[in-house]
């Protein structure tokens, strides 16, 4: 275990070195931020203060060497644009965007388990087809036009819900969250299910490839013939049995909406860090950049070490100390 | 897909206006986010124009930019170098502490000097040699040369007061603590990336603020911010694109109001060397000489662009043709300069004349998330050009790169807007068709570094022109001058629209600002 863990820990810290440099390099190359920051009207005085202010007279390498030093003491620069701290611009905006994607995620797994189940166990009735069929579209309708055409249906045509912010929030140990709020769940009905379309689609294609695969399998014969109940070799033996892909794919994907919720951030307007991210690349704001990549990667690897673990505990045969990478 | 969304909005935004509820609260979706609460940090439009809700300038700018009494209710030359500011009396402050020079002396020294600022008030401030307070309403500003434009360079600084802003850092005014105005809203709180909220300032001494508490969030989307009206989430948006606006005009629910802007697109072009990295003869190999130098070739690119045509059709309507660098009727531009008429046999008169006969390839680069329609319109303008002979290609990208090449003088010929801060001439002359000058500051966003000894000098002048009717005839002579020397080509102004629900009034400015205290419901 401990071995295990010393060896992942050091894997990230190459992963985070290789990504903030090739980063910061790319950011460089884009463009100089000075051109979009300094109002047009300026003058050249103003414009080589602003670019002494911001370190970018110095060359590209003594500026990285710069951030590197300054990183391992925990300061991962200030924003070009706010002049506040990067770090603490992200984590600002990250309960929003969590709670999004934990709500987006527990909505998949709420509804596409059990419809996988469903149309695993009867492969055939019409209704596993249909929401077989409903699950393409899923997958295929990109999430902007499903974000606006929700908009349109929801708060346009039918004035149910908000078409778009966070509304309302109440403080839960001082991190402010919606979902404790009326005003705030109604706000963030639509942006999850927006983003949890997709994953309930991988969810319900994922139960049912494993059922379909497990039912066949000897020990559900056997435990039908041992005399168990038809609930108890579903419910307990299969759906033990097919959750390990499950886990691995919600989890990686658990990553992905929280890192790059970009797109329904925007459409519904979710002060998330998304679109802290997405603002931050049109202004060239490179501290904001490199600090939100860096924190998504150590998320992976963080999200990686649970998923493997988790396997451990669903299926006993996996040991951890086996787990590579 | 936008237009869907504005057709299915256009059906059923009855049902969704009959919930809402009429109170004394407005909440308003603008496109763009402050990078701070505080009103010196950032020189930027969307910065300046929510600082007015909170704070006042000596100076005040109408719909148009034209200079009223703010919290100075009248000013004077008393020489060429020395204006004197009598300020309004009986002002207090959100605190209830009365407003006196010893503020509008404090703001002098502030606005410049933010540490880290990305774009600061220097470029105004600097001019001021000392601010001289002579009584508690009696503010003498002075400097080094004569200066003509003092109520102008006053009308975009945000007066704040000395009590709560020494010492303090854009963070205390981000925070609130510091955000102690005069103006007509008083500051609640910066959600940031959700929402701004303020209060009525009941004292106000100006035209008393109608709305209990406004709420501004920044939708960044251009159809969800439409959705987000049509949805009764908010009562009034800024720039709806182009394209949804037929539809919001066919809605009962919606009004409309619009303006033509102040801000220019424009083509700059390299008219400085002679070898240009875009410019090449027909069969692709970069040109020795650059035609570009010779004036009869770029008269003769104005000639070959239909403004009508890409006012009317490429921007549907949303577009003023233009001959110069402000509107005509601004103080300072010439009241008579009209835009080059689309004459293409002209065009290729002149061409051939200058020895181009032939026509030479160039490449045009354009912006293509800056400006209303930009990327359509640098294609529209390529086409032109190729019609008279030019062959032109044509390379969009988004703003980040875009403007740094531009600056870095990649290009060889560029789309790109100008909005003027203060409201007059001065401004673009000094920044685009001054000859770049690394000791005078003049000339920093001409990019084409185009140059001309004779303009700089008319331009110098008028900037120490020793009295207003002075600067006016200089400024006017210089516009002049570098449009009949085709230092830019001007090509339109493009026209500002905000859109509301009904009942609701908003009147349409000039500088694309949204000032939330210009939000009236209708008599």
């Amino acid at each position: 275990m401990l071995v295990f863990l010393i060896r992942r820990l050091s894997q990230s810290l190459v992963v985070l070195l290789v990504m903030s440099f090739l980063v910061f390099v790319g950011v460089f190359a884009i463009g100089d931020p000075v051109e979009l920051l300094v109002s047009p009207d300026a003058d050249q005085f103003e414009r080589a203060r602003v670019i002494r202010d911001l370190g970018l007279d110095r060359p590209l390498w003594e500026q990285y060497g710069v951030f590197l030093l300054q990183s391992l003491k925990g300061d991962l620069g200030n924003s070009f644009v706010f002049n506040q701290p990067a770090l603490q611009l992200i984590l600002e905006r990250m309960p929003a965007t969590l709670e999004l994607a934990f709500a987006a995620v527990i909505i998949a797994i709420v509804i596409g388990i059990p419809l996988g189940m469903v149309a695993g166990l009867r492969p055939h009735a019409w209704y596993s087809r249909m929401i077989m069929s409903v699950s393409i579209l899923g997958f295929s309708l990109p999430t902007f036009w499903v974000g606006l055409m929700m908009i349109m249906l929801f708060a346009v045509m039918l004035g149910w819900l908000p078409a778009s912010g966070r509304g309302e929030t109440v403080d839960l140990l001082g991190v402010p969250v919606s979902f404790l709020s009326e005003d705030g769940l109604r706000h963030l009905l639509l942006p999850a299910i927006n983003l949890a379309l997709f994953k309930v689609s991988l969810v319900i294609r994922l139960t049912r490839a494993g059922m379909r695969e497990n039912m066949l399998m000897d020990y559900v014969k056997f435990a039908y013939a041992k005399g168990l109940s038809h609930g108890r070799v579903i419910f307990v033996h299969v759906l033990k049995n097919i959750l390990v892909p499950i886990v691995t794919v919600v989890g990686l994907e658990l990553g992905n909406v929280i890192a790059f919720a970009v797109v329904t951030e925007s459409i519904f307007a979710w002060p998330g860090m998304g679109k802290l991210l997405i603002d931050s690349i049109y202004r060239l704001d490179r501290p904001i950049v490199v600090a939100y990549l860096m924190i998504t990667v150590l998320m992976f690897i963080l999200i990686n070490l649970i998923v493997d673990i988790l396997y451990s505990v669903l299926d006993p045969r996996v040991r951890i100390a086996d787990v590579k990478s | 897909m936008k237009k869907l969304v504005g057709l299915l909005a256009t059906a059923a935004a009855a049902a969704a206006f009959a919930a809402t509820a009429w109170s004394a609260e407005v909440k308003v979706g603008l496109s763009s986010e402050p990078t701070a609460m505080d009103p010196h940090y950032h020189n930027i439009g969307p910065n300046n124009m929510l600082s007015t809700a909170v704070f006042d300038r000596l100076v005040a700018q109408d719909e148009k930019q034209n200079k009223k009494p703010g919290l100075a209710e009248s000013w004077t030359q008393l020489a060429p170098n020395v204006w004197e500011f009598k300020l309004r009396k009986g002002v207090k402050w959100h605190d209830g502490s009365p407003f006196t020079a010893a503020d509008v002396k404090f703001t002098m020294e502030r606005a410049g000097n933010v540490p880290n600022s990305p774009s600061s008030f220097k470029l105004f401030t600097g001019v001021l040699s000392e601010v001289e307070v002579v009584d508690d309403h009696t503010v003498r500003m002075k400097t080094k040369d004569a200066f003509p434009l003092m109520p102008d360079y006053m009308s975009v600084i945000i007066i704040v007061s000395k009590k709560h802003g020494e010492g303090a850092t854009t963070n205390d005014y981000n925070s609130g603590k510091a955000m102690i105005g005069t103006g007509p809203f008083k500051f609640v709180e910066w959600v940031k990336g959700d929402r701004m909220v303020y209060t009525k300032n009941p004292d106000y001494w100006g035209p008393k603020p109608e709305w209990d508490k406004v709420t501004v969030k920044p939708v960044a989307d251009n159809a969800a911010r439409v959705a987000a009206l049509l949805a009764g989430d908010v009562d009034l948006i800024d720039f709806p694109s182009p394209s949804d606006i037929p539809n919001l005009k066919k809605n009962a629910n919606i009004s409309l109001a619009q303006v033509q802007s102040n801000r220019l697109i424009y083509l700059h072009y390299d008219t400085n060397r002679d070898k240009s990295p875009f410019i090449f003869d027909k069969s692709g190999k970069q040109l020795e000489k650059n035609p570009l130098k010779d004036v009869n070739v770029r008269k003769a690119m104005s000639l070959s662009i239909n403004r009508k045509a890409i006012a009317e059709r490429i921007m549907e309507g949303l577009a003023v043709p233009s001959g110069q660098l402000m509107p005509p009727e601004v103080l300072g531009a010439v009241p008579d300069l009209k835009p080059d008429p689309f004459d293409l046999n002209r065009a290729k008169k002149l061409l051939k004349d200058a020895g181009w006969g032939d026509g030479f390839k160039i490449t045009i680069h354009g912006p293509n998330n800056r400006y209303i329609n930009d990327e359509k319109v640098t294609q529209a303008v390529a086409q032109m050009l190729t019609r008279a002979g030019i062959q032109t290609d044509v390379v969009t990208m988004p703003s980040g790169p875009f403007f740094s090449k531009g600056s870095a003088l990649e290009f060889s010929l560029l789309l790109v807007g100008w909005s003027s801060g203060t409201g007059e001439p001065s401004d673009p002359l000094r920044a685009l068709v001054s000859t770049y000058n690394k000791e005078t500051g003049l000339g920093a966003t001409n990019r084409g570094r185009y140059s001309n000894p004779a303009l700089d000098k008319t331009i110098a002048d008028s900037l120490k022109a020793p009295s207003r009717e002075e600067w006016v005839r200089l400024s006017q002579e210089a516009t002049k001058v570098a449009m009949a020397d085709y230092g830019i080509i001007p090509l339109y102004f493009q026209v500002n629209v905000w859109a509301m629900r009904k009942g609701l009034d908003y009147v349409a400015r000039a500088d694309e600002y949204t000032q939330i205290q210009d939000i009236r419901s209708k008599k």
